[in-house]
């Protein structure tokens, strides 16, 4: 395939298939090191202690708790809203960018699949355990019983319950599907009996016949078909949570598409956190260049700007509705108690990005880390912002009322990181971080010594 | 009951039941197994494993009554007549008894007095009767010992003081039970004991100017229905004043737009720290305290100049005030006779000219009348001064704590220790049985058969509705004991009742049924004749030389005030009463020293900031309207002794008071702040005070209401407009329940969520939930202020679940928990929540309420159970009303319309083959009520009140632009101002 020689290659240096499978597979072969015991162990434990928080939740009730009668959902939809955005980026990268041909995204969509994974596992906890009889939760899903009850199909709640197990099941397919040529690989690289016998079931008996290439091209255009609406699907239905309240602040029909690219928005940043330090960490850079990081970034300006437009366009909307709750509300918002939150929101959220139209900013790997946590940061308090302070101060003066987290709102959230990266971990130890079977399949075109080869070929041929 | 009259109910108690589920058979097997044994022994074993896995357990607490008891059906309430007293409130009551448990007390509406409503306190009292810290027994020395040892010592030491001429003192509170007071008499004549009474807060002041101007010592009858102007010199006579049930209601009549003549009051307060009564009034007139002598002179004497009666110079308030007084005067003046005067200070001098400006406007036997007179309020500080003074051989203290709210508690506390006999009659411990040699544990009101006389000539009964609970003995049989008298309490009640009333009715002719029908009815009215009273207008002359000389002191004075809840702090300390919030300040389980939003600038004092005063540190709170040299606290709080710890709460200002010229003064000046530096979060369950300019309490003026019966509520019609959808109307056929408000008569003094508490089976959370916005309440009673913030005018509006037909929080529960019912009512369904809360935030009213922990004990999980006011103990539990669910941790509940009382009145109304009636069916909240501000009813049936409310011009629904169509509605607030 002919591609321009203006063209970044994907890959740097002389890879052959040979060199891209043993980097790739190097840290699944090789023994962890320090650093990945030191990282595995911190988060282990930071998991653990959330766990301890949600058991303590549970028994002793959401008094425990900042949450009041006023502002009945603090830091959980917060950090479930956040957690569900983060997931985006993975799917985008592999469903859309694949239907798009994309070629770049072979590089990062494996790591990113899966950290769309572990994100919607985090994700999923909290609705589960922001419940007040978490022993009861299997009331959400509506299956025959006894007990002649029935779910509320007008709840967005319900709705709420249908996208995420949705997602997380596509998602985990997707995932799953991708990986199966690779762990053929794996497999008939490993030594040990019982690994070998281990990736040989997880492969489920890869051959790499034409048939089995045949069927899993086309299960994965399928999955990447169902998939790629469900990216649009997800945070729309999230965003109903809200948007069919009558609170004001919640009730705007901007949330889905606002939703949405916020949520790639924040996914794409926290994708690139986490790759900046795995291709250092795992020593992927030449798979994973500065021109994928760029790639992200132009990401991240489009969405981030989409971002900054929905937030003056409900600041526009509420002026011009002339409903006064609905004023008082975003007034409220830049200038009432929780205005800090509100500031660092449009900071990190609508200026920040915008530097990265200077394309040396956009390429500098030391600033783009930072900038993703930053958007990290900003995103999470654009769903603070949406889920207290709309709430703190409705209707009713009387009600209004102020939310402070307590320790056990912040302990299960950073037990969400440790579970995040507890399998993120794990994940890059028993999997390859990069998909290599689809690298493998640009190598030829894209990587540098081809672009190189054909471009000289070519030339003559242009003059 | 005691082991040996121990009664069995049925026969196998007697017998004990045999345990037959155990094969007696297998104690044959004994011989070497052979296969026949075998056999034997498997089928054996097969069928008993089938017998034991087929028979059930006997069940051992429910037996069902061998022979059932007359009045008790089991499911069934049971109402006796009786009455609650205390301190300023009597009400007459209807005590609700389920399975031999009173568990709520409604109003008596057959009552001359009370007809209409209770307070707050009358709800809660019922849980006094299950407190966990009562007295269990006599003690001695903290020893309890048997009531015939306590008996002995006591007699015979009392014998032996009373043959030794030492003196022997009894100090109640006021008693108004006159055959009490008749058996008081007898026990002082036998003992030469002398007998005193004693109040929290006394007015004796006021009894003391009555003698002067009138010659009478009696409180009157104040009528304040007949008064087109009210004028209020500091007095809260909607919320802790003399008689503030029974005002209540007069006030309300008079701010009935709807059912009334359209004849509304003028009422005018002028105070230093703002009251529930000041918080209602058309106009505040903020006044230091200092200065209400000087305002009271001035009104006379303005008054008097009109009249030609004799003026005395007396200095005059500050300008800004004598234009506003102007005012006053001039609409006194148009309303003669149909006006009325009130003072809340004790002072006599002051009431003295309070009654000087009542004659002068010929309010005597008009609007003031002394016909039925009061009959509480009898103690003095002579009472005490006697106590302290004179060295007594014995104190008998009954049901009062004078060491706790007394200034000179350190005094009457070396008197009481010094007394060689002293003896307690309480039912709770407290400061002052915790001095006495012996404390004798008393039951509480609805254990006891009594008398009361509240207003002359109207004698209620007061019945038990539950066995004793503890070893406990009335103080009046204690009395009886101790006279040797044989007979029992009742009967004395019943000879009393038969020598004395019995003559004066007509109605029955034999004595028996006389005590039955009155039993039944709850109250006696008799003839009465108005006391003779002489006007001496030199008194007048008096006090006002003597305000002339009022020396105006430096610095802050200091006004000890009542909360409408909390009271004086007598008796026991109650979590309900507690936890329901200052219906101004919005401050539940604390007191607070209230100062003006000047000088907290001034000072820079922030709500919540510890101040110093005196020799008491309290913390500080904002109040708007609050003069700018008075700080008024609240008494009542901080009893420790007697007191679980976590119940503590607020500090004692009692010792603040001073004792002037013989009688206790409740406003002492000269006092300095001081900030500490201490910071103290208190529970302040309202934190915004303005609407916002949002249309939530809507108003207009009396005029603009004569004009537009609309004014104020345009927009109502507007929105109707509004009101489209795509959806077909629902029909609601048969009943469609709906409850209007009239926001002109609802004075905010939180009965109805008292009320709701009881009925609802509802949480106390305590102090540090509520600071959480924990607290659980179904209905609660919002207040904003509105204009200046020195003196705002305030507004309030009751809050409950408004019932949409619309809800918001019905859509958005995932499994349907909560929905709406057929009759229009938005139900729960406990069971099936899950608590995601979800329905409480898209809830604009914000009435739903999360059971944040396991308040109740009715959660699963064990040991987490959250119980700030040993409210989940055995005994506290049986206060629950049987017909309501207690919430487990973790699920939403509101407001239900007492859905409970619904089904029943329905089931009644279908078991009788009728229609229900309207008014029927009333609501807890409702029913509490003394203002009568809240109407329930049918919607659907076009005569019912509550559907010809709905239809007044006034009307209008909360948030109504939301199109949540909610069931409640509110009328409009009519102020009478220009």
């Amino acid at each position: 395939m002919q591609v321009s020689q203006v063209r970044e290659p994907l890959i740097n240096g002389e890879k052959s298939y040979e060199n891209i499978t043993s980097d790739v597979m190097a840290p699944v072969r090789a023994k962890p090191g320090k650093l990945w015991f030191l990282g595995f162990g911190i988060s282990a434990l930071v998991m653990l202690a959330g766990f301890a928080a949600i058991a303590y939740t549970v028994w002793f009730g959401i008094g425990t708790w900042g949450v009041n009668r006023t502002i009945g959902w603090g830091w959980s939809i917060t950090n479930f809203v956040w957690w569900v955005g983060i997931g985006h980026a993975g799917t985008f990268i592999s469903a859309i960018l694949l239907l798009f041909r994309q070629k770049w995204r072979t590089s990062i969509n494996r790591a990113a699949e899966a950290m769309t994974l572990f994100a919607v596992m985090c994700a999923g906890l909290f609705p589960l355990i922001h419940m007040g009889r978490l022993p009861l939760a299997f009331f959400i899903f509506p299956y025959p019983n006894t007990r002649e009850l029935w779910v509320n199909f007008n709840s967005p709640l319900l709705w709420d319950v249908f996208a995420i197990t949705t997602y997380l099941l596509v998602s985990l397919l997707f995932w799953y599907m991708g990986l199966i040529p690779d762990l053929g690989t794996i497999r008939d690289r490993m030594k040990t009996l019982w690994k070998k016998k281990a990736y040989n079931f997880l492969s489920f008996g890869w051959k790499g016949s034409a048939r089995h290439w045949q069927r899993h091209e086309s299960m994965s255009l399928v999955l990447a078909g169902l998939a790629a609406p469900l990216v649009l699907s997800v945070h729309t239905i999230v965003s109903f949570d809200f948007a069919t309240s009558v609170i004001p602040g919640w009730h705007t029909t901007i949330f889905p598409p606002y939703f949405v690219s916020g949520a790639v928005f924040s996914g794409f940043a926290m994708v690139l956190t986490l790759m900046i330090v795995t291709r250092r960490a795992l020593n992927l850079q030449e798979y994973i260049t500065v021109g994928h990081v760029e790639s992200m970034n132009k990401v991240i300006i489009a969405t981030g700007s989409i971002v900054g437009i929905a937030y003056i366009t409900e600041l526009f909307m509420a002026w011009y509705s002339g409903v006064e709750y609905e004023r008082y509300a975003f007034i409220n918002r830049a200038m009432g108690p929780y205005a800090w939150a509100y500031w660092i929101m449009m900071t990190c959220n609508v200026i920040s990005p915008q530097l990265l139209w200077i394309k040396k900013l956009r390429r500098n790997l030391t600033f783009t880390f930072i900038l993703s946590i930053f958007i990290n940061i900003g995103m999470w308090f654009e769903r603070f912002v949406i889920v207290v302070t709309s709430l703190h101060r409705d209707y009713l003066p009387s009600s209004w009322s102020m939310y402070k987290p307590t320790w056990v709102e912040v302990a299960i959230f950073l037990g969400t990181f440790g579970l995040f990266f507890t399998l993120f971990f794990l994940f890059i130890r028993i999997f390859p971080v990069i998909a290599l079977a689809e690298v493998k399949s640009v190598a030829k075109s894209s990587a540098r010594k081809f672009i190189r080869k054909s471009s000289k070929k070519s030339k003559p041929e242009n003059e | 009951m005691s082991e040996e009259n121990k009664y069995w109910h049925i026969l196998e108690e007697f017998e004990p039941i045999k345990d037959e589920r155990l094969p007696k058979g297998r104690e044959e097997v004994t011989s070497p197994t052979s296969r026949r044994n075998f056999l034997k022994v498997l089928g054996l074993g097969t069928a008993s494993a089938a017998f034991i896995a087929s028979c059930k357990r006997p069940a051992e607490k429910a037996i069902p009554y061998f022979i059932k008891p007359e009045e008790i059906t089991p499911g069934k309430a049971a109402y006796y007549a009786s009455s609650y007293f205390n301190q300023n409130e009597f009400c007459n009551v209807l005590v609700k008894v389920r399975d031999n448990r009173p568990i709520k007390l409604e109003p008596n509406p057959k009552s001359v007095v009370t007809p209409q409503g209770t307070s707050g306190r009358v709800q809660a009292s019922v849980l006094d009767v299950y407190n966990v810290n009562r007295y269990q027994h006599p003690q001695k020395s903290g020893e309890s010992i048997d009531w015939e040892t306590a008996d002995g010592e006591i007699v015979s030491q009392l014998r032996q003081l009373a043959n030794e001429g030492q003196p022997v003192i009894l100090l109640t509170p006021t008693i108004i039970s006159p055959t009490t007071k008749k058996l008081i008499g007898d026990f002082a004549e036998t003992f030469g004991a002398e007998w005193q009474q004693y109040d929290a807060i006394p007015m004796d002041g006021f009894r003391e100017a009555n003698q002067r101007t009138f010659g009478v010592n009696a409180l009157p009858e104040y009528r304040f229905d007949k008064a087109d102007c009210i004028v209020s010199v500091g007095c809260d006579f909607l919320g802790t004043w003399l008689s503030p049930v029974e005002f209540s209601g007069q006030y309300a009549k008079r701010r009935d737009l709807f059912n009334g003549d359209g004849n509304l009051n003028k009422h005018y307060q002028i105070e230093a720290g703002m009251s529930l009564t000041g918080s209602n009034a058309d106009v505040r007139i903020r006044a230091e305290r200092s200065d209400y002598g000087r305002i009271l002179a001035y009104l006379y004497n303005q008054l008097a100049t009109q009249k030609g009666a004799p003026a005395i110079d007396v200095p005059t308030p500050p300008q800004e005030i004598t234009t506003k007084l102007d005012e006053v005067v001039a609409d006194l003046a148009a309303s003669e006779g149909k006006s009325l005067v009130v003072c809340g200070d004790n002072n006599p001098d002051y009431q003295v000219i309070v009654n000087g400006i009542n004659q002068l406007l010929g309010n005597i036997e008009n609007t003031i009348q002394f016909e039925r007179t009061y009959n509480h309020f009898r103690g003095s500080e002579k009472s005490l001064e006697t106590l302290v003074n004179s060295n007594p051989g014995a104190v008998i203290i009954w049901d009062v704590n004078p060491v706790y709210n007394h200034p000179k508690s350190e005094k009457i506390k070396a008197a009481i220790e010094k007394a060689p006999l002293s003896v307690a009659i309480s039912a709770l411990p407290d400061e002052t049985t915790e001095l006495c040699q012996y404390v004798l544990p008393s039951p509480g009101y609805l254990e006891c058969w009594d008398d009361a006389e509240y207003k002359t000539g109207v004698v209620s009964i007061l019945q038990p509705t539950l066995h004793k609970l503890f070893d406990a003995r009335q103080a009046q049989e204690s009395l009886l004991a101790w006279m040797g008298d044989e007979s029992s309490w009742l009967d004395t009640i019943k000879n009393n009742w038969a020598s004395t009333y019995f003559p004066q009715q007509n109605e029955q002719s034999d004595t028996e049924r006389f005590w039955v029908e009155t039993l039944k009815k709850g109250e006696l009215v008799l003839e009465t004749t108005p006391e003779s009273i002489t006007f001496n207008p030199d008194e007048i002359g008096n006090s006002l030389n003597t305000i002339n000389t009022e020396n105006q002191v430096e610095g802050f004075t200091i006004e000890l005030v009542e909360n409408v809840n909390i009271g004086t702090g007598h008796g026991p300390l109650n979590p309900w009463l507690q936890e329901v919030p200052d219906p101004v300040t919005r401050i539940a389980w604390d007191n607070y020293a209230s100062i003006s939003p000047a000088v907290a600038r001034q000072e820079d004092i922030k709500n919540g900031d510890v101040i110093q005063l005196g020799n008491l540190t309290i913390p500080a709170f904002v109040q708007p309207g609050q003069a700018d040299k008075t700080i008024s606290i609240a008494v009542g709080y901080g009893r420790v002794n007697g007191i679980p710890e976590k119940l503590i709460t607020g500090v004692n200002a009692y010792p603040l008071a001073k004792v002037e010229n013989g009688s206790r003064q409740f406003a002492v000046p000269g006092f300095t702040i001081t900030k500490t530096g201490d910071f103290e979060q208190m529970a302040l369950v309202q934190g915004h005070q303005s609407m916002e300019g949002r249309p939530i309490v809507r108003e207009s003026t009396y005029d603009k209401w004569k004009e537009d019966p609309a004014s104020g509520n345009e927009m109502h019609e507007e929105i109707k407009h509004h009101h489209t959808t795509l959806y077909k109307k629902h029909e609601y056929k048969g009943h469609k329940w709906g409850m209007a408000i009239d926001l002109n008569k609802c004075t905010g003094c939180s009965a109805c969520v008292l009320a709701c508490n009881t009925e609802n089976n509802i949480p106390v959370v305590g102090k540090k939930e509520v600071r959480r916005a924990h607290e659980m309440q179904w209905i609660r009673i919002d207040r904003y202020y509105n204009g200046d913030v020195e003196n705002p005018e305030v507004a309030r509006q009751p809050v409950m679940c408004q019932h949409c037909d619309n809800a918001p929080c019905e859509n958005v529960c995932p499994v349907a928990a909560t929905n709406h019912s057929s009759e229009g009512l938005n139900q729960m369904a406990y069971n099936r929540c899950i608590g995601t809360r979800y329905c409480n935030n898209n809830c604009p009213y914000k009435v739903r309420r999360f059971n944040w922990m396991d308040y109740t004990g009715a959660d699963a999980i064990p040991n987490n159970r959250y119980d700030p006011a040993n409210l989940t103990m055995d005994l506290s539990r049986m206060r629950h009303n049987p017909d309501v669910t207690v919430r487990a941790k973790g699920v939403i509940e509101k407001c239900s319309f007492c859905v409970q009382r619904i089904q029943e009145k329905k089931l009644t109304a279908k078991n009788e083959g009728r229609q229900l009636e309207d008014g029927e069916l009333q609501p807890a909240c409702q029913q509490a009520c003394p203002s009568d501000a809240i109407v329930f009813g049918d919607m659907n049936d076009p005569n019912s009140k509550v559907s010809k409310m709905m239809k007044d011009p006034r009307n209008y629904h909360l948030l109504e632009e939301l199109h949540t169509l909610p069931s409640v509605g509110y009328l409009t607030k009519i102020r009478n101002k220009s």
